[in-house]
């Protein structure tokens, strides 16, 4: 009979954090921005039917980076907590800061149990308002923790870098070309500092837009009508002559 | 308990087990006392307002869905302006008659279940898909049917796969049947299927066929006196819907009161309507 070994709170949890950061760290980073109309999701995925954002309910969107399976779960079960909260309730009592709390406290509950895995996700649940005031954004790391952001948000294994360059350029009332191509700069940004290019087609983009007519605001955004807005960006880009120091878009 | 939905605790473990993409097998498997059809029937015969009549047509390009605004308790007029045509999703519409509360419940219901398939696949039911899911519902509310208490949508929608609109017909015990050209249902569905019969033709435009359902429904209201016409003096028009490959569109207030206005316009020098011709 062997004893077990004894090990500090301390250890135990640093050791499960570090390993979900670390497999949260294998995938790709993505960024949520504010933008006029709205808030646009964009990220680095070549896959065109395993999405990284979604809809969770009317004006209420879901982003992650991590372990797809684990995150494919939590957005399948905030879909049923906003739909059924939809259905005893009202729509408008399906509200991101409702949704944001489960998650929290569905991640931190796993974190902290012993028999159980730490997911590896990070996840962002973000709302739309009738007005930019009105837009909510939560980041929710993989031990429950509870991070309400604004203006821009990058979860995933680069974050901190992708955060930083965000929160120096990114700006209230941006147009969504102008969000996008920051968006866009930031993710083609690799942990050594160097630069390459991510083509139109391996980008998944995602808007919760304030305008659209329907009640439902999330949309993706794929094909002509992403090639054009990046493409006006560039048209934009040159016909303002800022210097800048990034390198062109594809 | 895990049901509850005001609780703030973490997700239940039924949230987060790999399941069907449907809400309502999650609503069975959850919490079932919030089906529809899983209530127990009360006893003795409840009396509750009706909606009367939904019509439907079909044009090359889409489809009309349009019913009028009465509801009815026994004979009396339980409300104007009861709204009784609703999106089911961005291309298909519901309409219903029958017993207006349980049939709002159902089309909410509906609703969701389409929106949830939606976002847990990332694909829209086909059309058939669809038709076939209300089918089910009303299936369920067979129970309450047989206290009288029946529920009688019409579906349409367009079809993405095969480029038209179609309009599906029920039975109360879920039987469904595809129209071509047309379809009614209600009390005033005799009366304004025989006025569409004679008004109806394949090559409609969109504005002939927002009219065809306008004149079918004052033909309805013309005879049944649990359908209502338009009425001019509160305001109250049909509410008329088009479904084409760009998505539901309803008409706005002003297009609809023009559109009834026009007709009963027409109707005040010549009563029955536009005439077919004899042969």
């Amino acid at each position: 009979m062997s004893t077990p070994f004894y090990v500090s709170p301390q250890q135990a949890m640093a050791d499960r954090a570090e390993y979900a950061r670390k497999g949260i760290a294998r995938g790709r980073s993505l960024v949520v921005l504010q933008y006029t109309d709205g808030i646009v999701f964009v990220g680095e995925n070549p896959s065109r039917a395993l999405h990284k954002f979604s809809e969770i309910y009317d004006r209420i969107g879901f982003a992650a980076a991590g372990k797809y399976n684990e995150y494919e779960n939590l957005r399948i079960g905030g879909v049923r907590y906003a739909d059924l909260r939809g259905y005893t309730y009202d729509r408008d009592d399906v509200t991101a800061r409702g949704l944001a709390n489960v998650y929290a406290q569905t991640l931190g509950t796993i974190f902290s149990s012993a028999g159980e895995k730490p997911y590896e996700v990070e996840l962002v649940v973000a709302e739309v308002g009738s007005e930019a005031e009105g837009d909510q954004i939560y980041r929710l790391p993989h031990d429950g923790s509870i991070v309400d952001e604004h203006g821009s948000v990058a979860v995933g294994g680069n974050a901190e870098q992708i955060s930083s360059f965000l929160d120096q350029r990114h700006r209230d009332g941006m147009s969504l070309a102008e969000a996008l191509k920051l968006a866009v700069q930031a993710l083609s940004r690799d942990t050594n500092g160097t630069e390459r290019e991510i083509p139109a087609e391996r980008l998944e983009v995602a808007v919760l837009d304030r305008t659209r007519p329907q009640q439902r605001k999330f949309k993706r955004i794929v094909g002509r009508q992403l090639s054009r807005l990046l493409e006006a960006d560039n048209a934009a880009a040159a016909k303002t002559d800022e210097p800048s120091d990034e390198a062109p878009e594809e | 308990m895990e049901a509850n939905p005001r609780s703030t605790g973490r997700l239940p473990a039924a949230f987060l087990t790999p399941g069907s993409s449907s809400f309502m097998d999650f609503l069975a498997d959850h919490s079932p006392e919030l089906l529809p059809g899983n209530r127990k029937l009360p006893e003795g015969i409840v009396e509750a307002p009706h909606g009367t009549t939904i019509v439907a047509a079909t044009f090359p390009g889409g489809v009309v869905l349009a019913g009028d605004r009465r509801a009815t308790m026994g004979n009396m007029i339980a409300q104007r302006d009861i709204e009784k045509v609703f999106p089911a999703d961005e291309y298909s519409a519901v309409g219903i008659a029958g017993t207006a509360g349980l049939a709002v419940e159902m089309v909410k219901l509906f609703q969701l279940e389409l929106e949830h398939f939606e976002k847990v696949e990332g694909a829209t039911l086909s059309l058939e898909g669809k038709a076939n899911r209300l089918s089910t519902m009303i299936r369920g509310n067979l129970g309450m049917a047989m206290q009288g208490l029946a529920v009688v949508p019409l579906f349409a929608g367009w079809d993405e796969g095969k480029e038209k609109g179609r309009i599906f017909s029920y039975d109360v015990t879920g039987g469904r049947s595809e129209e071509h050209g047309f379809a009614a249902t209600g009390s005033g569905s005799i009366f304004a299927r025989g006025s569409m019969k004679k008004l109806y033709r394949s090559d409609l435009t969109e504005e002939q066929a927002t009219t065809l359902v306008v004149q079918a429904l004052y033909d309805a209201a013309d005879d049944d006196s649990a359908t209502g016409g338009p009425d001019m003096a509160r305001r109250i028009f049909p509410i008329v819907t088009v479904i084409t490959d760009e998505g539901f569109r309803r008409l706005t207030e002003a297009e609809s009161s023009e559109l009834a206005r026009s007709v009963t316009e027409r109707r005040l020098e010549q009563p029955d309507g536009p005439r077919a011709a004899l042969l």
